[in-house]
Protein backbone atom coordinates (compact mmCIF):
# COMPACT_ATOMS: atom_id res chain seq x y z
CA UNK A 1 0.00 0.00 0.00
CA UNK A 2 1.40 3.36 -0.98
CA UNK A 3 1.46 6.30 1.42
CA UNK A 4 -1.16 9.02 1.59
CA UNK A 5 0.05 12.15 -0.15
CA UNK A 6 -1.39 15.64 -0.12
CA UNK A 7 -2.22 16.28 -3.76
CA UNK A 8 -3.97 18.99 -5.70
CA UNK A 9 -6.99 17.68 -7.61
CA UNK A 10 -5.72 18.66 -11.05
CA UNK A 11 -2.32 17.11 -10.47
CA UNK A 12 -3.94 13.98 -9.08
CA UNK A 13 -6.02 13.70 -12.27
CA UNK A 14 -2.86 13.78 -14.35
CA UNK A 15 -0.95 11.31 -12.19
CA UNK A 16 -3.91 8.91 -12.09
CA UNK A 17 -4.18 9.00 -15.89
CA UNK A 18 -0.47 8.22 -16.26
CA UNK A 19 -0.86 5.30 -13.86
CA UNK A 20 -3.87 4.11 -15.85
CA UNK A 21 -1.62 3.80 -18.89
CA UNK A 22 -2.37 7.10 -20.62
CA UNK A 23 0.69 8.19 -22.62
CA UNK A 24 -0.74 10.97 -24.78
CA UNK A 25 -2.16 14.33 -23.78
CA UNK A 26 -3.34 17.08 -26.10
CA UNK A 27 -4.83 20.24 -24.68
CA UNK A 28 -5.05 23.97 -24.51
CA UNK A 29 -4.79 26.03 -21.29
CA UNK A 30 -7.77 27.33 -19.37
CA UNK A 31 -8.43 28.05 -15.68
CA UNK A 32 -9.24 26.21 -13.40
CA UNK A 33 -7.58 23.10 -14.84
CA UNK A 34 -4.15 24.38 -15.88
CA UNK A 35 -2.28 22.17 -13.45
CA UNK A 36 -3.35 19.12 -15.49
CA UNK A 37 -1.43 20.08 -18.67
CA UNK A 38 1.35 21.60 -16.58
CA UNK A 39 1.84 18.32 -14.73
CA UNK A 40 1.53 16.27 -17.90
CA UNK A 41 4.10 18.39 -19.71
CA UNK A 42 6.64 17.27 -17.12
CA UNK A 43 5.38 13.78 -16.37
CA UNK A 44 4.62 12.27 -19.78
CA UNK A 45 8.17 12.65 -21.15
CA UNK A 46 9.40 10.82 -18.03
CA UNK A 47 7.38 7.74 -19.01
CA UNK A 48 8.01 7.89 -22.74
CA UNK A 49 4.71 9.59 -23.54
CA UNK A 50 3.85 12.68 -25.52
CA UNK A 51 2.48 15.98 -24.21
CA UNK A 52 1.49 18.49 -26.81
CA UNK A 53 -0.06 21.90 -26.30
CA UNK A 54 -2.25 22.44 -29.34
CA UNK A 55 -2.95 25.77 -31.00
CA UNK A 56 -6.60 25.56 -29.94
CA UNK A 57 -9.16 23.33 -28.28
CA UNK A 58 -10.46 22.31 -31.70
CA UNK A 59 -7.00 21.15 -32.72
CA UNK A 60 -6.48 19.40 -29.38
CA UNK A 61 -9.63 17.28 -29.57
CA UNK A 62 -8.82 16.29 -33.14
CA UNK A 63 -5.33 15.22 -32.05
CA UNK A 64 -7.07 13.13 -29.42
CA UNK A 65 -9.26 11.71 -32.19
CA UNK A 66 -6.17 10.82 -34.17
CA UNK A 67 -4.31 9.14 -31.32
CA UNK A 68 -7.43 7.21 -30.27
CA UNK A 69 -7.91 6.10 -33.89
CA UNK A 70 -4.41 4.67 -33.77
CA UNK A 71 -5.31 2.63 -30.68
CA UNK A 72 -3.63 4.76 -28.01
CA UNK A 73 -4.79 5.60 -24.51
CA UNK A 74 -5.15 9.36 -24.78
CA UNK A 75 -6.76 12.18 -22.88
CA UNK A 76 -7.54 15.86 -22.96
CA UNK A 77 -8.73 18.24 -20.29
CA UNK A 78 -10.33 21.64 -20.29
CA UNK A 79 -12.95 23.74 -18.59
CA UNK A 80 -16.41 24.72 -19.77
CA UNK A 81 -15.77 27.17 -22.67
CA UNK A 82 -12.95 24.94 -23.90
CA UNK A 83 -15.12 21.82 -23.67
CA UNK A 84 -17.75 23.61 -25.75
CA UNK A 85 -15.14 24.13 -28.46
CA UNK A 86 -14.39 20.41 -28.36
CA UNK A 87 -17.97 19.26 -28.91
CA UNK A 88 -17.70 18.67 -32.63
CA UNK A 89 -14.66 16.46 -32.12
CA UNK A 90 -16.32 14.61 -29.24
CA UNK A 91 -19.29 13.82 -31.48
CA UNK A 92 -16.94 12.48 -34.18
CA UNK A 93 -15.03 10.44 -31.59
CA UNK A 94 -18.24 8.97 -30.20
CA UNK A 95 -19.46 8.19 -33.72
CA UNK A 96 -16.15 6.47 -34.43
CA UNK A 97 -16.60 4.27 -31.36
CA UNK A 98 -13.39 5.49 -29.70
CA UNK A 99 -12.81 5.88 -26.00
CA UNK A 100 -10.46 8.66 -24.94
CA UNK A 101 -10.72 10.34 -21.54
CA UNK A 102 -12.05 13.90 -21.44
CA UNK A 103 -11.83 15.89 -18.22
CA UNK A 104 -14.03 18.93 -17.64
CA UNK A 105 -13.24 21.10 -14.60
CA UNK A 106 -16.48 23.01 -14.90
CA UNK A 107 -16.56 26.78 -14.29
CA UNK A 108 -19.37 29.29 -14.23
CA UNK A 109 -21.12 30.12 -17.50
CA UNK A 110 -22.67 30.76 -19.93
CA UNK A 111 -20.19 32.22 -22.38
CA UNK A 112 -16.73 32.87 -21.06
CA UNK A 113 -18.49 33.03 -17.68
CA UNK A 114 -16.06 33.15 -14.78
CA UNK A 115 -13.39 30.88 -13.36
CA UNK A 116 -15.21 29.71 -10.24
CA UNK A 117 -16.58 26.18 -9.73
CA UNK A 118 -19.94 25.28 -11.28
CA UNK A 119 -22.07 22.33 -12.38
CA UNK A 120 -23.78 23.99 -15.29
CA UNK A 121 -22.35 21.66 -17.96
CA UNK A 122 -24.46 18.71 -16.83
CA UNK A 123 -26.76 18.80 -19.86
CA UNK A 124 -23.80 19.11 -22.21
CA UNK A 125 -22.01 16.17 -20.57
CA UNK A 126 -24.92 13.78 -20.18
CA UNK A 127 -27.19 14.48 -23.14
CA UNK A 128 -24.58 14.68 -25.89
CA UNK A 129 -23.20 18.21 -26.17
CA UNK A 130 -22.42 17.90 -29.85
CA UNK A 131 -24.65 16.83 -32.71
CA UNK A 132 -26.15 13.44 -33.34
CA UNK A 133 -27.25 10.66 -31.01
CA UNK A 134 -24.38 9.87 -28.70
CA UNK A 135 -23.63 9.54 -25.04
CA UNK A 136 -20.51 9.62 -22.91
CA UNK A 137 -19.89 7.60 -19.79
CA UNK A 138 -19.75 10.45 -17.29
CA UNK A 139 -18.18 10.08 -13.87
CA UNK A 140 -18.88 12.78 -11.28
CA UNK A 141 -16.37 12.31 -8.46
CA UNK A 142 -16.84 14.05 -5.12
CA UNK A 143 -13.31 13.75 -3.74
CA UNK A 144 -9.80 13.67 -5.11
CA UNK A 145 -9.40 10.04 -4.09
CA UNK A 146 -12.58 9.11 -5.92
CA UNK A 147 -11.45 11.10 -8.97
CA UNK A 148 -8.16 9.15 -8.98
CA UNK A 149 -9.93 5.80 -8.61
CA UNK A 150 -12.41 6.56 -11.40
CA UNK A 151 -9.73 7.76 -13.81
CA UNK A 152 -7.80 4.58 -13.07
CA UNK A 153 -10.66 2.47 -14.44
CA UNK A 154 -11.89 4.94 -17.04
CA UNK A 155 -9.89 3.64 -20.01
CA UNK A 156 -10.96 0.03 -19.47
CA UNK A 157 -14.57 1.09 -19.02
CA UNK A 158 -14.47 3.20 -22.17
CA UNK A 159 -12.72 0.49 -24.19
CA UNK A 160 -15.24 -2.11 -23.00
CA UNK A 161 -18.16 -0.14 -24.43
CA UNK A 162 -16.20 1.75 -27.07
CA UNK A 163 -17.53 5.01 -25.66
CA UNK A 164 -15.68 8.18 -24.67
CA UNK A 165 -15.43 8.73 -20.92
CA UNK A 166 -15.80 12.10 -19.25
CA UNK A 167 -14.80 13.18 -15.77
CA UNK A 168 -17.28 15.89 -14.83
CA UNK A 169 -15.67 17.77 -11.96
CA UNK A 170 -15.40 21.46 -11.13
CA UNK A 171 -13.05 24.18 -9.99
CA UNK A 172 -13.23 23.05 -6.35
CA UNK A 173 -12.13 19.49 -7.15
CA UNK A 174 -9.42 20.79 -9.46
CA UNK A 175 -8.02 23.36 -7.08
CA UNK A 176 -8.37 21.72 -3.68
CA UNK A 177 -5.84 19.44 -2.03
CA UNK A 178 -6.66 16.26 -0.17
CA UNK A 179 -4.70 13.24 0.86
CA UNK A 180 -4.75 10.51 -1.76
CA UNK A 181 -3.34 7.07 -2.22
CA UNK A 182 -2.39 6.30 -5.80
CA UNK A 183 -2.96 2.89 -7.35
CA UNK A 184 -0.02 1.02 -8.88
CA UNK A 185 1.39 1.96 -12.27
CA UNK A 186 -0.30 -0.05 -15.01
CA UNK A 187 1.81 -1.26 -17.88
CA UNK A 188 0.72 0.94 -20.80
CA UNK A 189 -1.13 -0.93 -23.49
CA UNK A 190 0.68 -1.21 -26.79
CA UNK A 191 -1.46 0.80 -29.25
CA UNK A 192 -0.70 -1.87 -31.85
CA UNK A 193 -2.59 -4.42 -29.76
CA UNK A 194 -5.81 -2.44 -30.18
CA UNK A 195 -8.67 -4.52 -31.55
CA UNK A 196 -10.04 -1.66 -33.64
CA UNK A 197 -7.31 0.95 -34.09
CA UNK A 198 -5.75 1.68 -37.46
CA UNK A 199 -2.37 0.19 -36.66
CA UNK A 200 -1.13 -1.00 -40.04
CA UNK A 201 -3.01 -3.63 -42.05
CA UNK A 202 -0.19 -5.93 -43.01
CA UNK A 203 -1.47 -9.49 -42.79
CA UNK A 204 -5.04 -8.52 -41.95
CA UNK A 205 -7.98 -6.74 -43.57
CA UNK A 206 -7.81 -2.96 -43.40
CA UNK A 207 -9.78 -1.20 -40.66
CA UNK A 208 -11.59 2.07 -41.11
CA UNK A 209 -12.25 4.49 -38.27
CA UNK A 210 -14.87 7.04 -39.24
CA UNK A 211 -18.10 8.68 -38.18
CA UNK A 212 -19.58 9.01 -41.62
CA UNK A 213 -21.64 6.95 -44.02
CA UNK A 214 -23.64 8.21 -46.95
CA UNK A 215 -25.82 5.12 -46.80
CA UNK A 216 -28.56 5.85 -44.24
CA UNK A 217 -29.14 2.12 -43.71
CA UNK A 218 -25.56 1.75 -42.51
CA UNK A 219 -25.87 4.87 -40.34
CA UNK A 220 -29.09 3.41 -38.95
CA UNK A 221 -27.16 0.26 -38.04
CA UNK A 222 -24.47 2.29 -36.28
CA UNK A 223 -27.13 4.10 -34.24
CA UNK A 224 -28.74 0.77 -33.35
CA UNK A 225 -25.37 -0.45 -32.18
CA UNK A 226 -24.95 2.68 -30.05
CA UNK A 227 -28.38 2.20 -28.49
CA UNK A 228 -27.53 -1.41 -27.70
CA UNK A 229 -24.26 -0.31 -26.07
CA UNK A 230 -26.02 2.29 -23.94
CA UNK A 231 -28.46 -0.33 -22.72
CA UNK A 232 -25.60 -2.55 -21.59
CA UNK A 233 -23.81 0.37 -19.91
CA UNK A 234 -27.03 1.37 -18.15
CA UNK A 235 -27.39 -2.17 -16.83
CA UNK A 236 -23.82 -2.55 -15.57
CA UNK A 237 -22.06 0.75 -15.02
CA UNK A 238 -24.34 2.77 -12.74
CA UNK A 239 -22.55 3.95 -9.61
CA UNK A 240 -24.30 5.68 -6.76
CA UNK A 241 -23.70 6.28 -3.07
CA UNK A 242 -26.52 6.45 -0.56
CA UNK A 243 -25.81 8.24 2.70
CA UNK A 244 -28.17 7.60 5.65
CA UNK A 245 -31.01 6.69 3.31
CA UNK A 246 -32.20 3.61 5.26
CA UNK A 247 -34.53 5.54 7.55
CA UNK A 248 -34.60 8.84 5.63
CA UNK A 249 -37.91 10.66 5.38
CA UNK A 250 -36.60 13.21 2.92
CA UNK A 251 -33.74 12.96 0.43
CA UNK A 252 -31.19 15.31 -1.03
CA UNK A 253 -29.82 14.47 -4.46
CA UNK A 254 -26.48 15.97 -5.44
CA UNK A 255 -23.22 15.03 -7.15
CA UNK A 256 -19.63 16.24 -6.96
CA UNK A 257 -18.83 19.30 -4.88
CA UNK A 258 -22.45 20.09 -4.02
CA UNK A 259 -22.86 16.53 -2.69
CA UNK A 260 -20.09 17.18 -0.18
CA UNK A 261 -21.97 20.19 1.13
CA UNK A 262 -25.12 18.06 1.22
CA UNK A 263 -23.36 15.46 3.32
CA UNK A 264 -22.67 18.20 5.87
CA UNK A 265 -26.33 19.26 5.59
CA UNK A 266 -27.44 15.69 6.36
CA UNK A 267 -25.16 15.51 9.41
CA UNK A 268 -26.46 18.83 10.72
CA UNK A 269 -30.08 17.85 10.05
CA UNK A 270 -29.63 14.52 11.83
CA UNK A 271 -28.13 16.29 14.86
CA UNK A 272 -31.36 18.31 14.98
CA UNK A 273 -33.56 15.23 14.64
CA UNK A 274 -34.48 15.69 10.96
CA UNK A 275 -34.32 12.33 9.16
CA UNK A 276 -32.55 13.46 6.03
CA UNK A 277 -30.56 11.30 3.61
CA UNK A 278 -28.45 11.83 0.51
CA UNK A 279 -28.39 10.07 -2.85
CA UNK A 280 -25.16 10.85 -4.65
CA UNK A 281 -24.85 9.84 -8.30
CA UNK A 282 -21.25 8.88 -9.06
CA UNK A 283 -22.11 8.20 -12.68
CA UNK A 284 -24.40 10.91 -14.03
CA UNK A 285 -24.57 8.96 -17.28
CA UNK A 286 -25.70 6.24 -16.87
CA UNK A 287 -27.93 7.90 -14.29
CA UNK A 288 -28.92 6.00 -11.12
CA UNK A 289 -32.61 5.90 -11.98
CA UNK A 290 -33.31 2.75 -9.98
CA UNK A 291 -31.88 4.04 -6.69
CA UNK A 292 -33.91 7.22 -6.98
CA UNK A 293 -37.03 5.39 -8.13
CA UNK A 294 -36.75 3.06 -5.16
CA UNK A 295 -36.28 5.95 -2.74
CA UNK A 296 -39.41 7.57 -4.20
CA UNK A 297 -41.35 4.71 -2.61
CA UNK A 298 -40.38 5.72 0.91
CA UNK A 299 -39.31 9.37 1.26
CA UNK A 300 -41.73 12.31 1.33
CA UNK A 301 -39.83 14.23 -1.30
CA UNK A 302 -36.51 15.16 -2.86
CA UNK A 303 -34.40 18.29 -2.97
CA UNK A 304 -31.83 18.42 -5.75
CA UNK A 305 -28.89 20.68 -4.95
CA UNK A 306 -26.94 21.94 -7.93
CA UNK A 307 -24.37 24.59 -8.75
CA UNK A 308 -26.46 25.57 -11.79
CA UNK A 309 -29.98 26.75 -12.47
CA UNK A 310 -31.10 23.13 -12.26
CA UNK A 311 -30.13 20.49 -14.81
CA UNK A 312 -29.82 17.14 -13.05
CA UNK A 313 -33.18 17.91 -11.43
CA UNK A 314 -34.80 16.89 -14.73
CA UNK A 315 -33.26 13.42 -14.54
CA UNK A 316 -34.32 13.16 -10.91
CA UNK A 317 -37.90 14.04 -11.87
CA UNK A 318 -37.87 11.43 -14.64
CA UNK A 319 -36.64 8.81 -12.16
CA UNK A 320 -39.20 9.82 -9.51
CA UNK A 321 -41.86 9.73 -12.22
CA UNK A 322 -44.32 11.97 -10.42
CA UNK A 323 -44.52 9.78 -7.31
CA UNK A 324 -43.18 12.46 -4.99
CA UNK A 325 -42.39 16.16 -5.25
CA UNK A 326 -38.92 17.10 -6.44
CA UNK A 327 -37.62 20.52 -5.39
CA UNK A 328 -34.54 22.42 -6.47
CA UNK A 329 -31.83 24.35 -4.65
CA UNK A 330 -30.06 26.17 -7.45
CA UNK A 331 -26.83 28.15 -7.01
CA UNK A 332 -25.59 29.21 -10.45
CA UNK A 333 -22.79 31.37 -11.72
CA UNK A 334 -19.78 30.01 -9.86
CA UNK A 335 -21.04 30.29 -6.30
CA UNK A 336 -21.27 27.39 -3.89
CA UNK A 337 -24.34 26.28 -1.92
CA UNK A 338 -24.21 27.09 1.78
CA UNK A 339 -24.98 24.32 4.24
CA UNK A 340 -27.32 26.40 6.39
CA UNK A 341 -29.29 27.69 3.41
CA UNK A 342 -29.85 24.19 2.05
CA UNK A 343 -30.92 23.01 5.50
CA UNK A 344 -33.28 25.96 5.87
CA UNK A 345 -34.96 25.02 2.59
CA UNK A 346 -35.28 21.37 3.65
CA UNK A 347 -36.94 22.41 6.91
CA UNK A 348 -39.24 24.84 5.18
CA UNK A 349 -40.40 22.13 2.75
CA UNK A 350 -40.87 19.53 5.48
CA UNK A 351 -42.84 21.94 7.65
CA UNK A 352 -45.03 22.84 4.71
CA UNK A 353 -43.96 26.47 4.74
CA UNK A 354 -43.11 26.48 1.07
CA UNK A 355 -40.17 25.94 -1.19
CA UNK B 1 -14.48 16.37 15.73
CA UNK B 2 -13.55 18.80 12.99
CA UNK B 3 -11.84 22.18 12.85
CA UNK B 4 -11.96 24.69 10.04
CA UNK B 5 -9.21 27.20 9.37
CA UNK B 6 -8.71 30.21 7.16
CA UNK B 7 -5.20 31.54 6.60
CA UNK B 8 -5.15 34.93 4.95
CA UNK B 9 -2.71 37.67 4.06
CA UNK B 10 -0.93 39.48 1.26
CA UNK B 11 0.20 37.40 -1.69
CA UNK B 12 3.82 36.52 -0.91
CA UNK B 13 3.43 36.24 2.87
CA UNK B 14 3.37 32.47 2.58
CA UNK B 15 -0.17 31.72 3.73
CA UNK B 16 -0.89 29.20 0.97
CA UNK B 17 2.23 27.29 1.95
CA UNK B 18 1.36 27.59 5.64
CA UNK B 19 -2.01 26.02 4.82
CA UNK B 20 -0.36 23.17 2.94
CA UNK B 21 2.00 22.52 5.87
CA UNK B 22 -0.93 22.61 8.30
CA UNK B 23 -2.71 20.06 6.09
CA UNK B 24 0.30 17.76 5.90
CA UNK B 25 0.74 17.96 9.67
CA UNK B 26 -2.93 17.00 10.01
CA UNK B 27 -2.32 13.94 7.83
CA UNK B 28 0.62 12.96 10.05
CA UNK B 29 -1.68 13.29 13.05
CA UNK B 30 -3.89 10.68 11.35
CA UNK B 31 -6.69 13.03 10.39
CA UNK B 32 -8.52 13.78 7.16
CA UNK B 33 -7.65 17.11 5.60
CA UNK B 34 -8.74 19.37 2.77
CA UNK B 35 -7.04 22.52 1.49
CA UNK B 36 -8.50 24.94 -0.98
CA UNK B 37 -7.14 28.28 -2.16
CA UNK B 38 -9.03 31.38 -3.13
CA UNK B 39 -8.21 31.18 -6.82
CA UNK B 40 -9.92 34.20 -8.28
CA UNK B 41 -8.02 36.65 -10.46
CA UNK B 42 -5.47 37.26 -7.69
CA UNK B 43 -2.53 39.59 -8.10
CA UNK B 44 0.86 39.94 -6.50
CA UNK B 45 0.50 42.08 -3.40
CA UNK B 46 -3.26 41.51 -3.26
CA UNK B 47 -4.86 39.40 -0.55
CA UNK B 48 -4.88 35.64 -0.84
CA UNK B 49 -6.33 33.05 1.45
CA UNK B 50 -6.77 29.35 1.79
CA UNK B 51 -9.21 27.24 3.76
CA UNK B 52 -8.10 24.10 5.57
CA UNK B 53 -10.35 21.52 7.20
CA UNK B 54 -8.84 18.98 9.61
CA UNK B 55 -11.27 16.30 10.70
CA UNK B 56 -11.60 12.91 12.33
CA UNK B 57 -14.53 12.22 9.97
CA UNK B 58 -14.71 12.25 6.16
CA UNK B 59 -14.77 15.92 5.19
CA UNK B 60 -18.00 17.31 3.77
CA UNK B 61 -17.55 20.73 2.31
CA UNK B 62 -13.96 21.93 1.84
CA UNK B 63 -15.38 25.45 1.61
CA UNK B 64 -15.21 27.28 4.92
CA UNK B 65 -17.87 29.92 5.53
CA UNK B 66 -17.51 30.17 9.30
CA UNK B 67 -14.04 29.16 10.45
CA UNK B 68 -13.10 28.03 13.96
CA UNK B 69 -9.70 29.66 13.57
CA UNK B 70 -8.29 32.45 11.42
CA UNK B 71 -4.72 33.53 10.86
CA UNK B 72 -4.74 37.13 9.61
CA UNK B 73 -1.43 38.43 8.33
CA UNK B 74 -2.73 41.84 7.29
CA UNK B 75 -5.54 44.26 8.03
CA UNK B 76 -7.78 43.41 5.04
CA UNK B 77 -7.71 39.79 6.20
CA UNK B 78 -8.68 40.73 9.74
CA UNK B 79 -11.50 42.97 8.51
CA UNK B 80 -12.82 40.28 6.17
CA UNK B 81 -12.76 37.25 8.44
CA UNK B 82 -13.18 38.59 11.99
CA UNK B 83 -16.99 38.77 11.66
CA UNK B 84 -17.19 35.24 10.21
CA UNK B 85 -15.41 33.29 12.95
CA UNK B 86 -17.57 30.95 15.00
CA UNK B 87 -18.51 32.07 18.50
CA UNK B 88 -15.74 31.08 20.87
CA UNK B 89 -13.28 30.79 18.01
CA UNK B 90 -9.70 31.94 17.67
CA UNK B 91 -8.14 34.86 15.79
CA UNK B 92 -4.36 34.91 15.51
CA UNK B 93 -3.30 38.20 13.97
CA UNK B 94 -0.04 39.76 12.87
CA UNK B 95 0.37 42.73 15.21
CA UNK B 96 3.40 43.90 13.22
CA UNK B 97 1.01 45.04 10.49
CA UNK B 98 -2.38 45.19 12.20
CA UNK B 99 -2.77 48.05 14.63
CA UNK B 100 -6.55 47.94 15.04
CA UNK B 101 -8.11 46.54 18.17
CA UNK B 102 -10.26 43.40 18.34
CA UNK B 103 -13.94 44.05 17.68
CA UNK B 104 -15.55 40.97 19.25
CA UNK B 105 -15.76 39.85 22.86
CA UNK B 106 -16.65 36.23 22.08
CA UNK B 107 -13.33 35.26 20.47
CA UNK B 108 -9.86 34.49 21.75
CA UNK B 109 -7.30 36.83 20.21
CA UNK B 110 -3.59 36.17 19.99
CA UNK B 111 -1.47 39.12 18.83
CA UNK B 112 1.81 38.01 17.24
CA UNK B 113 4.45 40.53 16.13
CA UNK B 114 5.38 38.06 13.40
CA UNK B 115 7.44 40.32 11.16
CA UNK B 116 9.65 41.55 14.01
CA UNK B 117 10.19 38.05 15.35
CA UNK B 118 10.95 36.68 11.90
CA UNK B 119 13.46 39.46 11.22
CA UNK B 120 15.17 38.78 14.53
CA UNK B 121 15.54 35.15 13.43
CA UNK B 122 17.19 36.20 10.21
CA UNK B 123 14.45 36.43 7.58
CA UNK B 124 11.05 38.06 7.29
CA UNK B 125 10.04 35.06 5.21
CA UNK B 126 9.49 32.88 8.27
CA UNK B 127 6.77 35.19 9.61
CA UNK B 128 4.24 32.65 8.37
CA UNK B 129 5.88 29.94 10.49
CA UNK B 130 5.79 32.18 13.58
CA UNK B 131 2.05 32.64 13.02
CA UNK B 132 1.52 28.94 12.45
CA UNK B 133 3.42 28.05 15.62
CA UNK B 134 1.33 30.50 17.64
CA UNK B 135 -1.90 29.26 16.11
CA UNK B 136 -1.15 25.57 16.70
CA UNK B 137 -0.24 26.24 20.31
CA UNK B 138 -3.36 28.29 21.01
CA UNK B 139 -5.63 25.94 19.05
CA UNK B 140 -4.16 22.56 19.94
CA UNK B 141 -5.91 20.49 17.26
CA UNK B 142 -2.89 19.79 15.06
CA UNK B 143 0.43 19.08 16.77
CA UNK B 144 3.52 21.24 16.36
CA UNK B 145 5.65 18.09 16.44
CA UNK B 146 3.94 16.89 13.25
CA UNK B 147 4.50 20.32 11.70
CA UNK B 148 8.20 20.04 12.52
CA UNK B 149 8.35 16.61 10.89
CA UNK B 150 6.63 17.93 7.77
CA UNK B 151 9.16 20.76 7.46
CA UNK B 152 12.06 18.37 7.87
CA UNK B 153 10.60 16.08 5.21
CA UNK B 154 9.80 18.80 2.69
CA UNK B 155 12.87 20.99 2.96
CA UNK B 156 15.54 18.96 1.28
CA UNK B 157 18.65 19.64 -0.76
CA UNK B 158 19.59 23.30 -0.90
CA UNK B 159 16.62 24.17 1.32
CA UNK B 160 17.69 21.88 4.19
CA UNK B 161 19.79 24.68 5.70
CA UNK B 162 16.62 26.66 6.40
CA UNK B 163 15.09 23.95 8.62
CA UNK B 164 16.54 25.30 11.92
CA UNK B 165 15.25 28.83 11.19
CA UNK B 166 11.78 27.52 10.46
CA UNK B 167 11.72 25.34 13.55
CA UNK B 168 12.93 28.31 15.63
CA UNK B 169 10.13 30.43 14.14
CA UNK B 170 7.51 27.86 15.14
CA UNK B 171 8.95 27.73 18.69
CA UNK B 172 8.87 31.52 18.99
CA UNK B 173 5.27 31.50 17.89
CA UNK B 174 4.43 28.85 20.47
CA UNK B 175 6.07 30.94 23.20
CA UNK B 176 3.98 33.99 22.29
CA UNK B 177 0.76 31.98 22.38
CA UNK B 178 1.73 30.05 25.50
Amino acid sequence: MSERKLFKGNEAVAEAAVRAGCRYFFGYPITPQNEIPEYMSRRLPEVGGCFLQAESEVAAINMVYGAASAGARVMTSSSSPGISLKQEGISYIAGSLLSPLIVNMVRGGPGLGDIQPAQSDYFQATKGGGHGDYRLIVFAPASIQEMVDLIYISFETGEKYRMPVMILADGVLGQMMESVEFPAMKEPKDPKSSAYGVTGAQGRPARVVKAFDLDPELMYNLNEKLADTWKKAEESEVRVEEYLMDDAEFALVAYGTSSRICRSVVDKARSEGVKLGLIRPITVWPFPKKAIGKAAGKVRGFLTVEMSLGQMVEDVRLAVDGKKPVYLHAVPGGLIPKRDEVLAQVKSIIQGKGV
Amino acid sequence: MQKEYILSGFGGQGLMLAGVLLSEAGILDGKNVSWIPSYGPEMRGGTANCAVVVSEEPIGSPIVDNPDVVIAMNLPSMDKFEPLIKKGGLMVFNSSLIKSTPKRDDLTYVAVPANEIAESLGSEKVANMVMLGAMLKADGWVSTSSLGKVIEKKMTGSKAKFIPMNIAAIKKGEEIAG
